[in-house]
């Protein structure tokens, strides 16, 4: 009876195992799955139909075929809107990712300085934002920065300007935007770092005569190297794909990947074609992606 | 004990009633487009049958079709426009309707829907909601500033560099819908609206570009609002969209006096129409509400709310005399004459659209 129950239990998965089993089904099915879903489409061809593309596979004299379609492919790379789509798309997240490191950075310094007992309101006053949905705060964006809006209503206002300065449909707005919504993403991990650093470091470089600027360039900066990196790819990796901001704040002149998307998508009936682009532009992020998660196991090999 | 027994059967019987009624909580689902019913049309419709609307809303063709080609869409009853209908019935999106649960068919106009058989041949999956035209909605004197006498009777005030030069101070919106603009930028060149021929969408497309820098923005339903608030003073759009933009700028009292044009040259008309998705769950109930929709005085109230011409002849006397006269909604015989409607592209035209369009808007 005992040697059975063992077995039994033998067969069941080892904690260690279920632990890890649990987020690896998670991202299988959640992320895996659809991808693998696309890029099926990514191989179709649009249709008339429900849904709107042909099938890969097809069954008759008892013979069953396969049939990719590279078209989509030959498609992208045939018309020079694409690469000018990813290449406007990357441009807007790399600014982006620096503006919003150029802000956050001090922001979370002086979390991580302040007063022990202030720092969990600073992070709720950061964090707070979110708590209103995206769609809203944007809107509120809208608002505020168009030509009879608050800003160029105060600027009149106060004589600095006489005619309204156009921000709203501009890049200048889709920035603005980006760096608002994603600010938060780079303070978190900038703070979590900044906030382990061992003080004596600083008093020890100030013993020796380093003025408090050089002791941040020399000391404070590099160790946080690795919050700067999980900040910015916090960043850097959904602007990319980003469609609400840009297609709410945005002009004409604003082309990012999101918006020819969604026109192959909507526009054009197109999905298979939308498909490959997904794909596409997945695989420009498992590069980033793939030094992330290299930088955060050395991280966490360090300790 | 005999009384109890009673009491507690009946309090037995009226429960089963009442979760009888509540299970039997008759439902419709229906997909429109934003601010396309009048406040009491839903509430009215609920209060004569008990049917319970679910009402949910969209603001693009676009939108609408994706929910039904991935098909499940849960809805009973929705309105796409005729272009996207025709693609959405070869896709075999729609169930037939029922005409014999529609007594009230009679009602609807017999050469319109002869001219909507483009479409949906024999008129067997849907019937036309609203109609309107693409037209110029602008602001009155700021218009007269910039332009001087010349007045907007023509598309010449667009699609001509110097006028439309003028406007660009004050603002002009323009929608943003290439399967819409291109062609009515083809008919002012005098071309066919229909024309998939490549060269011809080439010209449009250059027609386009030269007046580009001079739109403020290209946005389908942003201009209802900014046409009534001044932030822009010419805006190609909607029909019925432009009228509700003059009704806002009547009721904020800013002293705005907006007007639509159907300019002199024709222009193109868009058929909202109504059908049932194949796999709609309430099929009974949007035969019912359909039938309602019929009702003259029902779409008269629609008309004189939504200022958007109907397609039920008992509807038009009964529709306010004020609308029923404005040519800009029953455009007088002669102008009829010159409204075409928008063809329903073939799959490579629609690319070819697509990309014309990008190009116009960003110049890439």
């Amino acid at each position: 009876m005992k040697k059975l129950r063992n077995k039994l239990l033998g067969l069941l998965p080892k904690g260690r195992h279920a632990v890890i089993g649990v987020p690896f089904f998670w991202m299988l099915l959640f992320f895996l799955l659809p991808f693998a879903i696309i890029l099926k489409i990514s191989f179709a061809e649009a249709d008339i139909a429900i849904p709107p593309y042909t099938s890969l596979t097809a069954w008759a004299d008892n013979q069953l075929t396969l049939l990719l379609n590279f078209g989509n492919y030959v498609l992208l790379s045939e018309d020079g809107l694409y690469l000018a789509a990813y290449l406007g798309s990357l441009k807007i997240a790399f600014f982006s990712t620096l503006l919003c490191l150029l802000v956050g950075y001090p922001m979370a310094l002086a979390i991580a300085r302040s007063d022990k007992h202030m720092r969990p309101v600073w992070l709720l006053l950061v964090m707070m934002p979110t708590w209103t949905a995206l769609l809203i705060r944007v809107y509120a964006w809208m608002g505020i920065l168009s030509n009879n809006g608050l800003l160029n209503n105060t600027l009149i206002w106060l004589g600095i300007v006489n005619e309204p300065i156009q921000i709203l449909n501009t890049n200048i707005a889709v920035y603005i935007g980006i760096v608002y919504a994603y600010l938060p993403f780079m303070v978190l991990p900038l703070y979590a770092n900044l906030v382990k650093h061992d003080s004596s470091l600083l008093e020890a470089a100030s013993d020796l005569g380093a003025k408090s600027y050089t002791a941040f360039w020399k000391i404070t900066l590099p160790l946080s190297k690795n919050g700067i990196i999980a900040g910015s790819m916090l960043v850097f990796i959904p602007v990319v794909g980003e469609f609400v901001i840009p297609e709410l704040l945005g002009g004409p002149e604003t082309l990012m990947i999101g918006k020819v998307l969604w026109q192959e998508f909507f526009n054009n009936r197109d999905w298979p074609v939308a498909s490959s682009l997904a794909v596409i532009m997945l695989l420009l992020l498992i590069i980033p992606i793939i030094l992330f998660n290299r930088n955060q196991a050395r991280e966490l090999e360090s300790k | 004990m005999k009384k109890t027994k009673q009491m507690l059967l009946a309090t037995a019987l009226s429960m089963a009633v009442s979760l009888g009624v509540q299970a039997e909580q008759r439902q419709l689902n229906v997909y429109q487009w934003s601010d396309y019913v009048a406040p009491d049309t839903i509430s009215n419709f609920e209060k004569q049958t008990g049917i319970k609307v679910v009402f949910d809303v969209y603001d693009s063709n676009e939108v609408l079709e994706a929910k039904l080609l991935s098909g499940r869409s849960g809805y009973d009853i929705v309105v796409p426009s005729n272009p996207f209908l025709a693609k959405q019935i070869k896709a075999g999106v729609y169930q037939p309707l029922d005409k014999s649960q529609l007594p009230l068919w009679k009602n609807l106009n017999k050469d319109l829907l002869r001219t909507l058989e483009v479409s949906d041949l024999g008129n067997q999956y849907s019937l036309p909601y609203m109609w309107g035209s693409i037209g110029i909605g602008y602001n009155v004197d700021k218009v007269k500033a910039a332009l001087g006498d010349q007045s907007i009777d023509s598309w010449g005030v667009i699609f001509k560099p110097e006028n439309i030069k003028k406007l660009h101070e004050c603002g002009v919106a323009i929608l943003d819908s290439p399967t819409e603009i291109i062609p009515t930028a083809m008919h002012y060149l005098g071309l066919p609206t229909d024309s998939e021929n490549p060269e011809h969408i080439k010209q449009a497309e250059a027609l386009l570009l030269s007046i580009r820098p001079y739109v403020t923005y290209f946005h389908s339903s942003k201009y209802i609002s900014d046409l009534a608030s001044g932030n822009i003073c010419v805006a190609v759009g909607y029909s019925g969209d432009l009228y509700q933009s003059k009704a806002r700028a009547e009721e904020a009292k800013n002293k705005l006096s907006l007007a639509y044009k159907i300019p002199k040259e024709g222009a193109g008309t868009f058929f909202d129409m109504i059908a049932i998705p194949k796999d709609a769950k309430n099929v009974k109930e949007a035969h019912e509400f359909i039938n309602y929709l019929l009702e003259p005085q029902v779409m008269a109230d629609l008309t004189n709310y939504l200022q958007f011409p109907n397609a039920n002849d008992l509807a038009t006397p009964l529709v306010d005399e004020a609308i029923r006269t404005d040519p800009g909604i029953y455009p007088p015989a002669d102008l009829m004459s010159k409204l075409y409607t928008f063809p329903d592209f073939s799959a490579k035209t629609q690319r070819l659209l697509t990309r014309s369009w990008t190009k116009i808007k960003s110049g890439k």
